[in-house]
C-alpha cells in the first residue's frame, strides 16, 4: 500500500493509551517562568540561544577586525584573539546551534507536529531549560575569574588547555570544563523528552511515516547527541581531573618553559578520539534538524510533496548512523595511526551519498512545482547552494591526503562555516519566518525581511568563498597576525581588510532582523489561521497561538502523510493531516478553502 | 525571474572567481604533485555537481515559479530516478576516493633510501637533529631536558653522541634527496609544516610522528606551526633552506654534534645551548676526528 495513500475513517485504529495528564499552571511564575509547557520552554530556550549567540557574533566582529586590520587595534591582544576564538566557536556550535534546534525547535514543533499536548516528561524538560541557562552562565563567569577565558580553542586540545602557555588555564578552561557537563546533563533530559515523545505521544493514525521531515531530523539528531554528548562527557570530565588533581589521562612526560612537570604516561590523542566520536555526531546534531526543516519549508511554499520522502527517511537515518564512524577524519594529521586513514576517508567519502541524495530531492520539490518566493523559500534556497557548497569542500577533506595539505588552514575554517555556519543559519532564519506566524499569530515585516534575507545570503556567501582560497595558499588557521612570510602576497592582507567590512555589513543587517522579530509582535499584519496554507498538525490548532494543550478538547485524528499538496481532483490545494478523506472537497474547481488567510507576500 | 537570474549570478560568480582568483596554491617544492592533482580530479566531479544542482535549480525557479491557475505536479517518489542518481554519485565519489586512498599510500609508506631528520618543536621555537656519521640518531628521553643537555639525549647511547644538533630555526635539506621528517614535541601539540612542500603531521609530546617528502626545488622556505600551541602559536617560526648536495654538504660540516657541545658545557665555557625564544644560533666548533 502506497504510503501516501490515505486512510479511511473507518480503518482509524483505536487509541493505545489513555491521554496524558497535564500540569495545568496557576500562577503567573508557572505559567511564564517554571513552566512545564512545551511551548514555554522552547520560548526559555530560544531566548537564551540567540541571546548568547549575539554575543559570539559581537565577539567575531572582534576577531574579523584583527585579521583585518592586524596593527589597528591594540586592544587585542594575542592573548584576546585567542580567548575571542574559542568563545566564539564554543557558543555558536553548542550554546546556539545546538540548543536552539533541538531546545527551541524541537520543544516547540515536535509534541504539535506529532499531535500529542506536550512532551512525555515536562517536570523534566522544564528542568532541563533552567540547567541550560546554569551552563551558559557559568560559561559567561569565565570571564570574570583571573586570567579569563580559556583560549585553547573550541577544541581544547591538551596539553595545551590546561598548561600556562595557553590562556585561561588556571580558571577559564575549569569554568568552561563544567559549563559543557551541565549543558549535556541537560540535554540528556531534553533529548530523553524528544525520543520517547516521537515514539510514544503520536496521536492516533500517525505513524512514524506520515511524519513531517522536520520532525524526523530533530528526532534523529537527538538520538545521536544522546549517544555522542558522553564522549565529551568524560573527556570534560578526564581533563578536569588532570587539571584540578594532576592525573594524567592525557598528558604525557613535558617539559613546560624549562620546567619538568609531575605529569606523564598518558595521551594527548586518546582526548582527541573522545571529543571527535562527539564531535562529528555533533555536527549533525547540528545539520539533521536543518535537512528536516528545510525539506518541509520547501515543501509548503511550492505546494508540492517533498520528492521522495521514503528516501529522504532512509536518509537521515543513515547519515546519523553513519555519522558515528567518521569522526577520524578530524584527525589524520594528529600522528594517529596512519593506516587509520584508509577507514575514515572510505567512510567520509561514502556518507556524502546519501547526503547528495537529499540535496536532489530537494531541489526535485522545486521541480513542477507552484513556487512561491516567499521570504522562507527564499531561505531555503539559499540554504541549498550553500549547503552544496559547503558538503563539497568536506570532501576535500574528508580525502586523507588531499586534508594533508589543508588541514588547520583557512580552508578548514571556510569549510566549517559555510556548511554549518551559513547554511543551518539559513534554514533557522527561514523557519522562524515561517513558524512565526504560529507563535505569535502575525506576519514578519516583509520588506525588512527581504533586505535581511538578500544581505545575509549573499553577503555571507562573499564572505566564506575566498577563505577557502587563502587556505589553498597556506595561510593557517587561529594566527593572530600572519606578519611576514615569504609566500603571503600583500594581497591577501587586502582580502582579509574586504572581508571584515563585509562581515560588519551582515552583522549590521542581523540587527534589522531582531527589530523586525521585536517590532512585529505587536505591530505586524495579523496572519490568522495557517497562512502559508500548509497540512502539517501544528497549523492546525483550534487557537493561534497554540494553547496550553495545543489542540483544545480532542485531539486530533491523521488519515494522511504530510505532503498532500496539490493533490489531483482535490478542490484546495493542500490536504491536511488530520482531513478525513470523505470530508476532503473533491472534484470541480481549484478554489482557494482557507479565505480568510493573506496571500503571502511575493 | 530576478531571483532566478541571481541563483545564476551565484553559481557563474562562483566558477568565474575560481577561475581569476590570485590566491592559489603556493608553487609546490617538493614530490607531493600528486597530491595537487588529486585536488584537481576532486574540483572537476565536486564543481559538475556544484554547477548541475544551482544552474537547474535556478531553471526551477524560473520555470515553475507561482502564477494564477498554475498547479504543482503530485509525485511522492520516482524509484528509476533515485536509482540513477545514486548510481551517478556512487561512481563520482568512488572517482574522487580512489586516487585520494592511492596517494595516501605513497603518503604513509617511507621509501629505503629515506634519510632521516628530526624536528623538535616546543613553545615557540623549532630545533633540529641529525643522525650524524653513523646515520643512526641516539634515543632521547624528555626527562633528560636540562640547561646542558637541551636535546634530552640520552648520555649512555653511543648513537647519539655525533648526533648533529642545531639549535637554531633554520634547517638545511639537500635537493632531490627524499628525507623522512621526525618529529617530536617536549611540551605541548604542535605541527611542522612547510607550504611548498604539501606534506605536515603534528607533533605530539609523549610519542614520535612523521612525514616524508623529497624536496625538488631549492629556496629558502617558512616553516609555520599548524596546530594551535598557546599565545606565541602565530610567531612561532622556522626556516627550510633547501640546497644542491655541495651547498648542504658545506652547511652540515659546521655544525656541532652533541658531543661537541658536551664537551664545551663540561668545560665550563658557558651554556653550550641557550633556549631562548627566538634564534639562538650554535657556535661554530671545528669537528675533531674520531669520536
Amino acid at each position: 500500500m502506497a504510503y501516501f495513500v490515505p486512510t479511511n475513517a473507518d480503518d482509524m485504529p483505536p487509541a493505545e493509551v489513555a491521554e496524558m495528564e497535564l500540569y495545568h499552571p496557576k500562577s503567573w511564575v508557572t505559567k511564564y517562568v517554571f513552566c512545564q509547557d512545551a511551548k514555554v520552554i522552547a520560548i526559555q530556550y530560544s531566548f537564551t540561544a540567540i541571546a548568547i549567540g549575539l554575543v559570539a557574533l559581537v565577539l567575531s566582529w572582534l576577531m574579523r577586525l584583527q585579521l583585518g586590520f592586524p596593527d589597528s587595534f591594540d586592544f587585542i591582544d594575542p592573548t584576546d584573539y585567542y580567548q575571542l576564538i574559542t568563545m566564539h566557536g564554543m557558543i555558536m556550535v553548542i550554546y546556539l546551534l545546538t540548543a536552539l534546534f533541538l531546545g527551541g525547535f524541537g520543544n516547540y514543533l515536535i509534541p504539535l507536529m506529532v499531535g500529542a499536548r506536550d512532551m512525555v516528561f515536562p517536570y523534566v524538560n522544564m528542568l532541563s531549560y533552567w540547567i541550560y541557562l546554569l551552563a551558559v552562565l557559568v560559561l559567561v563567569a569565565s570571564w570574570f575569574v583571573p586570567g579569563g577565558p580559556t583560549g585553547a580553542g573550541w577544541t581544547l586540545y591538551p596539553p595545551q588547555a590546561i598548561l600556562s602557555g595557553t590562556p585561561g588555564a588556571d580558571g577559564g578552561i575549569v569554568l568552561m570544563l563544567i559549563s559543557l557537563a551541565l549543558f549535556i546533563i541537560g540535554f540528556t533530559m531534553g533529548g530523553l523528552n524528544y525520543v520517547v515523545t516521537v515514539l510514544q505521544a503520536r496521536t492516533r493514525g500517525m505513524t512514524l511515516m506520515r511524519l513531517p521531515l522536520t520532525v524526523w531530523g530533530i528526532f534523529v539528531a537527538t538520538v545521536l547527541a544522546l549517544l555522542a554528548f558522553p564522549a565529551l562527557f568524560v573527556g570534560a570530565v578526564m581533563m578536569l581531573f588532570d587539571r584540578l588533581l594532576g592525573t594524567s589521562f592525557f598528558m604525557p612526560t613535558i617539559v613546560e618553559f624549562g620546567e619538568q612537570l609531575q605529569y606523564g604516561g598518558g595521551s594527548p590523542i586518546l582526548f582527541q578520539h573522545l571529543f571527535w566520536f562527539f564531535g562529528h555526531p555533533e555536527v549533525y546534531i547540528v545539520a539533521l534538524p536543518a535537512f528536516g526543516i528545510v525539506s518541509d519549508l520547501l515543501s509548503v511554499h511550492a505546494r508540492r510533496n517533498i520528492f521522495g520522502y521514503r528516501m529522504m527517511v532512509w536518509a537521515i537515518v543513515v547519515i546519523g548512523a553513519l555519522s558515528f564512524i567518521v569522526w577520524a577524519h578530524h584527525m589524520y594529521v594528529s600522528g594517529m595511526n596512519p593506516y587509520f586513514g584508509f577507514f575514515f576517508a572510505t567512510t567520509t567519502l561514502i556518507i556524502a551519498v546519501p547526503t547528495a541524495l537529499k540535496v536532489y530531492n530537494w531541489v526535485l520539490t522545486l521541480w513542477k512545482g507552484n513556487i512561491h518566493l516567499t521570504i522562507p523559500m527564499l531561505f531555503a534556497m539559499a540554504f541549498i547552494i550553500t549547503f552544496v557548497n559547503g558538503g563539497i569542500t568536506g570532501l576535500f577533506l574528508g580525502n586523507a591526503v588531499v586534508d594533508v595539505p589543508l588541514s588547520d588552514t583557512m580552508f578548514v575554517v571556510a569549510h566549517f562555516h559555510m556548511v554549518m555556519g551559513v547554511a543551518p543559519i539559513l534554514v533557522i532564519f527561514g523557519a522562524i519566518y515561517h513558524w512565526y506566524p504560529l507563535m505569535t499569530g502575525r506576519m514578519l515585516d516583509q520588506a525588512m525581511g527581504q533586505f535581511h534575507f538578500w544581505v545575509t545570503f549573499l553577503g555571507a556567501y562573499t564572505i566564506f568563498l575566498p577563505l577557502h582560497y587563502l587556505g589553498f595558499l597556506g595561510v593557517p588557521r587561529r594566527y593572530f597576525e600572519m606578519g611576514e612570510t615569504t609566500f603571503i602576497p600583500d594581497s591577501a592582507q587586502t582580502l582579509n581588510a574586504f572581508v571584515t567590512v563585509v562581515a560588519l555589513i551582515v552583522g549590521f543587517a542581523q540587527v534589522v532582523f531582531i527589530y523586525n522579530l521585536i517590532r512585529s509582535a505587536s505591530k505586524g499584519k495579523p496572519a490568522g489561521h495557517n497562512p502559508w496554507r500548509a497540512t502539517t498538525l501544528e497549523w492546525q490548532t483550534p487557537e493561534v497561538p497554540p494553547g496550553h494543550g495545543n489542540f483544545g478538547e480532542a485531539l486530533p485524528n491523521v488519515y494522511r502523510w504530510a505532503y498532500d499538496y496539490s493533490v489531483p481532483g482535490a478542490e484546495q490545494d493542500f490536504l491536511p493531516q488530520n482531513l478525513a478523506p470523505d470530508q476532503a472537497p473533491a472534484a470541480g474547481g481549484r478554489e482557494d478553502l482557507s479565505g480568510a488567510a493573506p496571500e503571502p507576500a511575493e | 525571474m530576478v531571483v532566478a537570474l541571481l541563483l545564476v549570478l551565484v553559481v557563474v560568480g562562483t566558477v568565474v572567481f575560481h577561475f581569476m582568483s590570485p590566491w592559489w596554491w603556493t608553487p609546490i617544492a617538493s614530490n607531493w604533485g600528486y597530491v595537487d592533482d588529486t585536488i584537481i580530479v576532486t574540483f572537476w566531479v565536486t564543481g559538475a555537481v556544484f554547477i548541475a544542482v544551482g544552474l537547474f535549480m535556478a531553471y526551477c525557479v524560473w520555470r515553475y515559479r507561482h502564477r494564477k491557475g498554475r498547479q504543482a505536479a503530485y509525485e511522492p517518489e520516482n524509484t528509476k530516478l533515485e536509482v540513477w542518481l545514486t548510481v551517478l554519485t556512487t561512481v563520482g565519489v568512488a572517482a574522487m576516493l580512489t586516487p585520494g586512498l592511492f596517494v595516501w599510500d605513497q603518503f604513509v609508506s617511507v621509501p629505503e633510501e629515506a634519510t632521516e631528520v628530526e624536528a623538535v618543536g616546543q613553545q615557540w621555537q623549532w630545533t633540529f637533529r641529525l643522525p650524524g656519521a653513523d646515520g643512526v640518531l641516539g634515543t632521547v628521553d624528555t626527562r633528560n631536558i636540562n640547561d646542558d643537555n637541551p636535546f634530552g639525549l640520552n648520555p649512555d647511547d653511543a648513537n647519539g653522541q655525533d648526533d648533529v644538533l642545531i639549535d637554531s630555526s633554520e634547517l638545511h635539506l639537500a635537493l632531490d634527496r627524499p628525507v623522512k621528517v621526525l618529529l617530536r614535541s617536549i611540551d605541548v601539540l604542535h605541527d611542522f609544516y612547510v607550504p611548498e612542500f604539501r606534506a605536515k603531521m603534528d607533533m605530539v609530546p609523549g610519542m614520535i610522528t612523521y612525514f616524508w617528502l623529497t624536496p625538488t626545488r631549492t629556496g629558502t622556505f617558512d616553516i609555520l606551526c599548524f596546530e594551535l600551541c598557546g599565545t606565541g602559536h602565530y610567531a612561532m617560526r622556522g626556516q627550510v633552506v633547501v640546497a644542491e648536495e655541495s651547498a648542504y654538504e658545506a652547511w652540515l660540516k659546521e655544525q656541532s654534534t652533541f658531543a661537541e657541545l658536551s664537551a664545551k658545557a663540561g668545560n665550563g665555557t658557558g651554556e653550550a645551548v641557550k633556549l631562548v625564544l627566538g634564534e639562538g644560533k650554535a657556535d661554530s666548533v671545528e669537528r675533531d676526528s674520531a669520536q
